[in-house]
């Protein structure tokens, strides 16, 4: 078993998105899901992905807990209590099957850390050669992100513009 | 409309914590190229710094005043950032080819190198006003249009 010192961190996920879901609470259900990013992060960074890790546990963790804890603040107390209706036969009966569905595909997907995979044979290699010769800078992903593929970053820093003025469109009317 | 807290012991900490999370994120924004990091993380622990100041001593504080400020500068991330590509053109190469802009006496890869510092303060400008301005939006309506308006 290659990822046994996961295994702890991936059941402690699984237990706080179930939490997540089945707490009564929503301020509960908040701060599960702060836990669960934060869980998430150290998986990220446990498989390499320092930067991911990096955005999980400030965004996730952080900014959107925040976020979701000022909204609670303007709902009234009977609003943040649920009561939620038993699970339908058709949610039963379907939601396991999808599951194991993707478990299935998931047997078609290259191992974790394959030389051989497409991800790592397809144009990969030509970024981590030539990244640092092309650009003088040392992180492959910074490089790639800014420099390689920055038309895309720059419309992501448009979506986020674009979230920033919807908000504040919807949210700024009621005032007097 | 967010009120100052009332425990002193929170206040003591935000006034030595909140400094220390800014000099974080700037280290983050810049050190992005040689370690994690970049202008997305960096931007957002940014406006955390300036959000936790508006949660901690209010909205009216003068410590908020710069998360306030800031509001002002919706866009001006974006504009960092296209202005970087159209500097890229007016160089004569494409759109946010970074080694046609037309700094004298910097190779090919320190242009692009530059071109990447500036791309990533735009997208943390970018983020970190977004991250206030949403805040700002959840939680005060009228002290918005004051601040704005008056």
């Amino acid at each position: 078993m290659t990822f046994a010192n996961e295994i702890p961190l991936l059941l402690l996920l699984l237990v706080t998105a179930a939490g997540a879901i089945l707490v009564k609470d929503l301020m509960s259900a908040v701060l599960l899901l702060g836990s669960y990013s934060f869980t998430l992060s150290l998986v990220w960074a446990w498989l390499g992905a320092v930067d991911v890790a990096f955005v999980e546990a400030v965004v996730g963790a952080g900014l959107a807990t925040v976020l979701f804890l000022l909204t609670l603040f303007g709902t009234a107390p009977k609003d943040t209590r649920l009561r939620r209706p038993p699970p339908s036969l058709t949610t039963l009966i379907v939601f396991p099957l999808l599951g194991v569905l993707l478990l299935y595909a998931a047997n078609d997907l290259p191992g974790f850390g394959d030389p051989n995979s497409p991800a790592s044979v397809h144009i990969s290699p030509s970024y981590l050669e030539q990244s640092y010769q092309d650009t003088h800078t040392p992180n492959v992903v910074t490089s790639v992100l800014m420099d390689y593929r920055s038309l895309d970053t720059m419309v992501e820093t448009v979506v986020i513009f674009t979230s920033g003025i919807a908000c504040a469109l919807l949210l700024r009317r009621q005032s007097k | 409309m967010i009120r100052p807290h009332d425990s002193i012991i929170v206040q003591t900490l935000g006034r030595f914590l909140i400094p220390v999370v800014q000099i974080f994120g700037l280290y983050v924004l810049f050190f992005g190229q040689y370690g994690p990091g970049g202008g997305f993380v960096g931007g957002v622990i940014l406006g955390t710094g300036m959000i936790l100041s508006v949660l901690i001593f209010g909205h009216d504080a003068s410590r908020s005043q710069i998360a306030k400020d800031i509001l002002h500068g919706d866009g001006v991330g974006m504009l960092i950032y296209a202005g970087v590509g159209g500097l890229c053109m007016i160089g004569g190469g494409e759109f946010l080819n970074y080694s046609s802009l037309s700094i004298p006496g910097l190779e090919e890869a320190s242009r692009r190198s530059l071109g990447i510092v500036l791309t990533q303060i735009g997208v943390a400008v970018d983020v970190a006003v977004t991250a206030v301005s949403i805040v700002f939006s959840l939680s005060a309506e009228e002290i918005i249009e004051e601040s704005i308006n008056g």
